[in-house]
């Protein structure tokens, strides 16, 4: 018999559920284990005496310590009919990212459900994992329901069990989905039927033996661009996997987004060359023209391109320490190509449990979202439910590097299409010239209290009178009419942020030096801003006031407020404040008035000039 | 620093019957993982370690970047150690792929002689291998290292990431890994760290020998049986391969067997194991029935529990 291709597995289940054990059943009754492996097995029994297969699988040291499993874990078997690679994924709660780890490139579900528990009613966990698997794509979903020989294989209660489960996830997209009462302790319906002569179905392992791997690379020819080979004679080729359709020697091809065409001349490979190349093939491919192609591209038949876009609407899971907010900034990358992303809308938080969609300002650790995203560039894209390669992100943090956040493309949005930024024909440098000044942003940063308004209201004296255009901007007076429906969690902070600077961009754009003054305490919203103006205009002042001489400050009371517990979210107290790494000056908040401004108007005047205003004048 | 100078590749071989539908699927991933890195790192270097999984390593990344050359260097860390035949090796299959080939060894190591005999196994590996490795990434301001590690090999190496960062120093932290959805790698570092990659992450023991076969690589003649000088000690059959500098225990004495590797590293740690198979046919059918697995006649992993894990944090590969 010809062996069947390979089938990837999720394993997921939550805590106690006797998940490692039913694997390590799975590895030991295919005869995958080794002898110094039974060793161990031996050493390592249960309370009941029976082999303690969880042993096998939880190899970190911390995991063995605690016993419980951290990490996703990758285990190969192969069975007479064919090879598995089992994703096995930690259940708690706060691992949802190795669950979604797993599922993302999954055949098949094994979720284990522990048929004790279960008795009162399905675990909330349970609800979480059969989501995320569904979401996710995983074709086919298995339900192990175990620890049955703890129940005396009762068929009412595995009925009672099989009947929540299989009407809960018939409201999902699985193709198939089995319920199988097993004891993976004793082996039963697992790799051999037992225990439950009620039960006529089949075991897990027949179960897996007869799937057949889900079938993704369907459809139009997609090859995202991974790397430009150079070689002799000034051959360039193209590298990358197909993920959808082939290609052939002589087809005329597409490149989106840039939009340029060729004509294959040659798939080099090392073998020989071919004719042509199949989805899953990885290929090295000649192009007849000479086009400046890089990586990130994404190569199709002409006339089958997919969709450039930079506006998505998505499903998101993060990850992050720090929240998912509206208004911040992240790294974004989908196949091979790389762009900023910034999340416009957090559109709703689902439930894991109920799976609705509730209202949220920010999503946590381990929360799934709706959100819509705007990219800083148009990217090839595809709804993810059509192609993975194309419709999978991942949301990077620029200052940690870390993945934050993954995403699952739902559909484009075309608004984007038909807002074109008007190119002002009176230019920041036509109103610097008018008003022989640089314009600047100058961003005071400091706990409140710390005396950022009191001194850039002495520095905008100290420039008016040197005949500069100067405004400012203040926490307070913003907050008064243009941001008054915001309040102070860390979502309406992101968003004051956002506001103020977009003001500050416009008045400088207007030629004014800006000083704008604003607590924001957030390290990544600040490094976010200098992206916003062009080099050199952008200045970022750390009024260093420490909390206990601002606490003894106190002009409004805050301070006392907060301290009391009756203020939350107050910066210092209550509420972070990351203090700048590397300000463009730091002053110190406790010296007289009088120096600080002197310093700080003698600094903004001696600020180099922009390349792009040097022409202009100041 | 030395300027990388990168000879053409040298021209096909005559084409051979196709991979099965599995080992295809495995060679098409490591490419792509091997394009990855390329295309995501300034400076990465390819782990030569000179054993099968080396070989199969090399072949692919000469497939990857086919026709293009090789775009970095081979790196291997020389414990002093190594079997003599796979010092040969080694020099041999540099010049025949056309690359660059960089040996580090621990200088501070060599001359306070710190030997496996004197200093006991965990120190020893310690020093020679994972300071080593340290020093030598650090030399050359590598920022990934590609290895032929895979997740079968050991307990630990399960959970380990295909594109998997080490924090500054090299210290691997699993509990700070990034999460891998899909096949999207996320490449960018933060200050001071350093990536690790594995395109051999989802091979098997027994998918590396069968591509061997199917490829018609070549291997260190060790993996085969034949006639050598052995002792035994501590359960193991350690091959006396330098007589000059082998330390004998009291009562052993070489006897001569016919055994063969399963893994290959220095020869005093290496246990042979006793084997008749002298092809790579007769090594795929004798893999087939293996009651054994791989690990088991490394001295170094049976240290402490946990031992390997221990190692992967202070930098071991």
């Amino acid at each position: 018999m010809a062996e069947k291709p390979l089938l990837r597995l999720l394993s997921c289940g939550s805590v106690d559920d006797g998940k490692s054990t039913l694997i390590g059943r799975i590895l030991h009754d295919c005869g995958t284990l080794y002898e110094d492996q039974l060793a161990l097995l031996e050493k390592e029994r249960t309370s009941e005496g029976l082999p303690d297969f969880s042993a096998l699988l939880d190899g970190l040291l911390a995991e063995r310590e605690q016993a419980i499993t951290i990490d996703v874990a990758y285990r190969a078997f192969r069975t007479a009919n064919r090879r598995y690679l089992i994703a096995d994924a930690p259940g708690h709660e706060q691992y949802t990212r190795n669950m979604v780890t797993g599922a993302s490139l999954a055949d098949a579900a094994l979720l284990l459900i522990d048929a004790p528990r279960a008795r009162a009613g399905l675990l909330p966990q349970t609800s979480r994992h059969t989501l995320v698997a569904s979401l996710l794509g995983v074709p086919v979903m298995i339900a192990a329901v175990n620890k049955m020989d703890a129940l005396g294989y009762a068929e009412a209660d595995f009925r009672a069990i099989e009947r929540e489960f299989l009407s809960r996830a018939g409201r999902l997209q699985f193709s198939a989905v089995y319920c199988v009462p097993v004891s993976a302790l004793h082996g039963e319906n697992v790799c051999r039927p037992g225990g439950t002569p009620w039960y006529s179905g089949e075991t897990v392992l027949e179960i897996l033996e007869r799937l057949e791997p889900a079938v993704r690379t369907s459809g139009a020819l997609r090859m995202p661009v991974q790397w430009v080979a150079k070689g002799d004679g000034g051959f360039r080729g193209l590298t990358g996997t197909l993920c959808a359709g082939e290609v052939r020697v002589g087809e005329r091809v597409a490149l989106s987004p840039s939009g340029l065409c060729g004509t294959v001349k040659r798939l080099a490979a090392y073998d020989g060359d071919a004719e042509s190349a199949a989805a899953g093939e990885a290929v090295c491919l000649q192009l007849a023209e000479d086009l400046d192609v890089s990586r990130g591209e994404v190569l199709s038949s002409v006339g089958a391109e997919p969709e450039a876009a930079d506006q998505l609407a998505a499903r998101v899971v993060w990850f992050g320490d720090a929240p998912l907010v509206s208004g911040r900034a992240w790294l974004f990358r989908l196949g091979t190509a790389s762009a900023r992303a910034t999340v416009t809308e957090l559109t709703a938080k689902l439930s894991l449990e109920t799976w609705g969609e509730i209202p949220a300002k920010e999503l946590r650790a381990n929360d799934l979202g709706l959100v819509k995203i705007k990219l800083d560039r148009k990217l090839a894209v595809s709804a993810y439910a059509e192609c993975r390669e194309l419709g999978g992100f991942l949301l990077i943090d620029p200052l940690t590097s870390a993945t934050v956040g993954a995403g699952m493309i739902l559909h484009t949005l075309r608004r984007g299409s038909h807002i074109f930024p008007h190119e002002f024909a009176l230019d920041m440098r036509a109103q610097a010239r008018q008003k022989g000044q640089t314009p600047r942003v100058v961003w005071f940063t400091g706990l409140s209290a710390s005396g950022k308004s009191t001194l850039a209201e002495r520095v905008a004296k100290t420039l008016h009178g040197l005949g500069r255009h100067v405004a400012i901007l203040d926490g307070d007076n913003l907050r008064d009419g243009l941001n008054a429906d915001l309040g102070f969690t860390e979502a309406d902070r992101a968003e004051n942020i956002r506001r103020a600077a977009a003001v500050a961009k416009l008045m400088s754009e207007a030629g004014l030096i800006v000083l704008a003054c604003f607590i924001s305490p957030y390290r990544r919203d600040r490094s976010a801003l200098r992206a916003l103006f062009p080099a050199g205009i952008f200045v970022e002042i750390f009024v260093d006031t420490p909390l206990a001489v601002c606490a003894a400050r106190d002009p409004k009371g805050l301070y006392a407020e907060a301290l009391g517990g009756r203020l939350p979210n107050f910066t210092g107290v209550s509420a972070p404040f990351e203090a700048p790494e590397n300000p463009d000056l730091r002053v110190d908040g406790q010296r007289p008035l009088e120096e600080l401004a002197a310093e700080v108007a003698d600094f903004v005047e001696g600020l180099e000039i922009p390349d792009f205003l040097e022409r202009a004048g100041s | 620093m030395t300027t990388d100078v990168f000879l053409p590749p040298p021209p096909p071989p005559p084409p051979r019957a196709p991979l099965s539908a599995d080992l295809k699927l495995l060679e098409a991933e490591s490419i792509y993982i091997f394009r990855e890195a390329a295309a995501g790192f300034d400076r990465p270097v390819l782990l030569y370690s000179i054993g099968k999984d080396s070989s199969a390593l090399l072949h692919l990344a000469r497939k990857a970047f086919y026709p293009a050359a090789i775009p970095f260097p081979l790196l291997h860390v020389d414990t002093t150690w190594k079997f003599r035949e796979m010092i040969a090796f080694r020099d041999r299959k540099a010049a025949e792929y056309g690359a660059r080939l960089i040996v580090h060894v621990n200088p501070a190591g060599a001359e306070k002689n710190i030997t496996p005999f004197t200093h006991g196994s965990a120190r020893y590996t310690d020093v020679m291998k994972t300071e080593a490795l340290r020093q030598a990434l650090d030399a050359h301001s590598f920022d990934a290292a590609i290895g032929g590690a895979r997740r079968d090999e050991e307990k630990s190496r399960a959970k380990e990431r295909i594109f998997s960062v080490r924090a500054p120093g090299h210290r691997w932290d699993a509990r700070s890994q990034r999460p891998e959805m899909w096949r999207l790698y996320n490449t960018r570092l933060g200050a001071g760290e350093t990536m690790r990659v594995f395109p051999l992450s989802n091979w098997t023991e027994l998918d590396v020998w069968e591509y061997v076969r199917a490829e018609n690589l070549e291997v260190v003649p060790l993996y085969f049986a034949k006639e050598r000088p052995v002792v035994r000690r501590s359960g193991a059959l350690i091959m006396v391969d330098d007589p000059a500098r082998m330390v004998f225990r009291e009562g052993e004495k070489p006897e001569r067997m016919r055994v063969r590797f399963r893994t290959l590293g220095c020869w005093p740690l290496s246990g042979a194991i006793e084997s008749s198979a002298a092809s790579l046919s007769e090594i795929i059918a004798e893999l087939r029935e293996a009651r054994y697995s791989e690990r088991q006649g490394r001295l170094i992993d049976s240290d402490c529990a946990g031992s390997m894990e221990r190692k992967k944090q202070e930098g071991y590969f």
